[in-house]
């Protein structure tokens, strides 16, 4: 039981990533974002590309480090396979969704476009990879013996530790600079923030930016955690969605907190059930959200 | 000649079929405004409901490699009813948490009901013999046809059964979207605190319409699984199951049931289309990649619709009553 709530932990960490993002857009640009699965899956394969092609291509070969199954140039890799995926989500705020906007569609219809975009995504990302498994590194995956019956990787505490720095940066971006604030404003009130003269459209870019790099940071670490394939993220969506509602939507740390007792809740449950069951847990968890305190744990009282 | 016919039948099934899940798919979206993106979990439903309700439980040798939770041995309508009244209570137990919700809880609980349905028939191989499915499912009156025609003919019987459904659910929906009801549903879509304030009790008209819905998905689940005569929980993603269906309302127009079933024809047609027309251009080291071209050009179709042309190529008409 300790080693499942460890794992736990580690998968909660890697929703949280996405989850993160994921509320922002809701908050800030005001729709479901059902591509942002597919958009983890898009920076996990953007990181394949770079470790296994173009790097090796160059002459740089990765050396897994120490106890660990995969080196320097994986950890690099994050640098730019998160920035151009946040380049990739602009794009599609660009030719797509920022066009929908200025046809003053409703909200939801953002949301059917997508999922247009989630299945160009993913078409594209079968077409170039193909559906086969794919893994960062063929080193050894070892593991630490740990007490309670904690079998940890030292893969996962690098995941762990990297997780924990992306979320505690962003947060330190929203909470401590003028443009976190006046992202945290958007969010609160939309209209409220265009009159106090903050940029809106240049803040839904930055949402964009920071989801996509984001997402791709949690896709690389699904990545190294486990493989890569091209439904990774689409698997992962509904944990993400439960998270963000479990938190509140636009909280981001509600998002914080919702992902770790989904990743938790998720483990934990295959001690009873099967492991595919687990996008059943996070559904029926957020039914039970939605149930008894829709707007969230730390929602307000606004719904 | 036969063959092509033939094919042309098997194609105008299939388009038909997919024309009910996109007329069942107005009436939530187009109607109501109710975003269903779980189409492949009613779709599933209907299917599995219609299968085990007609088919006999397995015996002998069969019943070691078959294994599903009850076999009923009932006629194909007993079936057809069984999969609309299934699939009509699963919306109506989804609806309750989600309904009276901001709209978008309602399209991710869609989501995770239909990704929930096709894991517990993945996963439990006692309820309808797991990821192989069911095979040799019944179709109505095959032995009796196929005594007296060529067994070519039976597409052609069964394109006509399948017309008579999607006509009769045309035209009750038609009827029912003219009556008073269809017009509390489309001020519901325009905005829910005008009919409200009307007192009309909104989240009962939006659970009306959520269970229709899917009472006619889970009818087309049902003629699905006759057509097809296999099915396994592989068959119901949510790329065949939803997207293609959205992809068909939006295109033909949201909003109109006319527009729906041209959609369901139309997005069909490129749909086979581009499969035979990938197979010829793609050199075969890349035909695995194939069926992912067209999911491609699917994707981009729909975007390109939703900024062109949003109301789609047959838009809403305006309607008003009668009695003006």
């Amino acid at each position: 039981m300790a080693n499942l709530i460890v794992s736990g932990i580690i998968l909660g960490s890697i929703i949280t990533l996405g989850a993160v993002g994921l509320t922002l857009l809701y908050g800030i640009v005001n729709f479901a974002n059902f591509a942002h699965g597919d958009m983890m899956t898009l920076g996990a394969y953007i990181a394949l590309f770079l470790t296994a092609s173009l790097f090796p291509a160059l002459g740089i070969v990765d050396t897994p480090i120490g106890p660990l199954s995969f080196g320097w140039v994986t950890l690099i890799s994050f640098i730019p396979a998160m920035i151009i995926t946040g380049g990739v989500a602009i794009l599609a705020d660009r030719l797509v969704y920022r066009r929908l906007r200025n046809l003053r569609v409703r909200a939801i219809m953002l949301g059917i476009a997508s999922l247009a975009v989630a299945f160009v995504m993913r078409s594209i990302i079968f077409i170039v990879w193909g559906s086969d498994f794919h893994f960062y590194s063929q080193g050894l995956r070892n593991s630490w013996k740990l007490p309670l019956g904690i079998n940890l990787r030292p893969d996962q505490l690098v995941i762990l530790v990297l997780a924990w720095a992306m979320v505690i940066a962003l947060y330190a971006f929203l909470q401590g600079t003028k443009t976190g604030k006046a992202l945290r404003a958007m969010a609160d009130n939309r209209d409220l923030a265009r009159v106090s003269g903050i940029a809106t459209e240049r803040m839904i870019t930055l949402t964009w930016f920071i989801g996509g790099a984001m997402a791709a940071a949690a896709g690389i670490l699904i990545g190294i955690d486990s493989q890569l394939r091209p439904e990774m993220g689409w698997i992962l969506l509904l944990p993400l969605f439960a998270a963000v509602i479990l938190g509140g939507i636009g909280n981001a740390y509600g998002a914080l907190v919702g992902g770790l007792i989904l990743g938790v809740a998720q483990q934990v449950s295959t001690a009873f059930l099967l492991p595919s069951y687990k996008p059943a847990v996070a559904f029926i968890i957020m039914i039970l959200v939605l149930l008894v305190r829709p707007q969230g744990i730390f929602g307000g009282g606004k719904s | 000649m036969t063959g092509m016919l033939t094919f042309l039948a098997g194609f105008a099934v299939t388009a038909c079929i997919y024309a009910i899940f996109a007329l069942a798919l107005n009436v939530h979206w187009g109607y109501t405004g109710l975003f269903n993106i779980g189409i492949a979990g009613f779709f599933a439903v209907g299917a599995y409901t219609s299968a085990l309700v007609t088919s006999p439980v397995p015996t002998g040798v069969q019943a070691q490699y078959v294994k599903q939770v009850i076999g009923l041995n009932q006629p194909f309508l007993v079936g057809v009813i069984a999969a609309g009244l299934m699939s009509g209570f699963i919306a109506f137990i989804i609806g309750f948490p989600t309904l009276r919700l901001r709209e978008d809880y309602l399209a991710i609980s869609t989501i995770g009901i239909s990704e929930t349905i096709r894991l517990i028939f993945n996963n439990e191989r006692w309820l309808a013999n797991g990821p192989q499915g069911l095979v040799g499912i019944r179709q109505p009156l095959r032995e009796t046809l196929v005594a007296y025609f060529p067994p070519n003919f039976y597409n052609f019987f069964y394109l006509g059964l399948v017309l008579i459904f999607l006509i009769f659910i045309f035209v009750m929906l038609e009827r029912g979207i003219r009556s008073p009801w269809g017009r509390v549903l489309r001020a519901i879509r325009e905005d829910e605190v005008v009919p409200e304030t009307m007192g009309k009790d909104v989240f009962w008209f939006k659970m009306q319409s959520l269970v229709l819905g899917a009472v006619i998905m889970g009818i087309g689940g049902a003629l699905y699984a006759h057509f097809a005569r296999a099915i396994q929980p592989g068959v119901f993603t949510p790329l065949f199951g939803t997207f293609l269906v959205w992809v068909m309302l939006i295109l033909g127009g949201s909003g109109n049931n006319k527009g729906a079933v041209l959609g369901g024809f139309i997005v069909w047609g490129i749909w086979s289309g581009t499969a035979f027309f990938i197979r010829q251009v793609v050199p075969v080291e890349f035909s695995a990649q194939a069926p992912f071209i067209r999911l491609l050009i699917i994707g981009i179709l729909l975007i390109v619709i939703l900024l062109v042309r949003p109301q789609g190529l047959w838009g809403e008409e305006k309607e008003v009553s009668r009695l003006v």
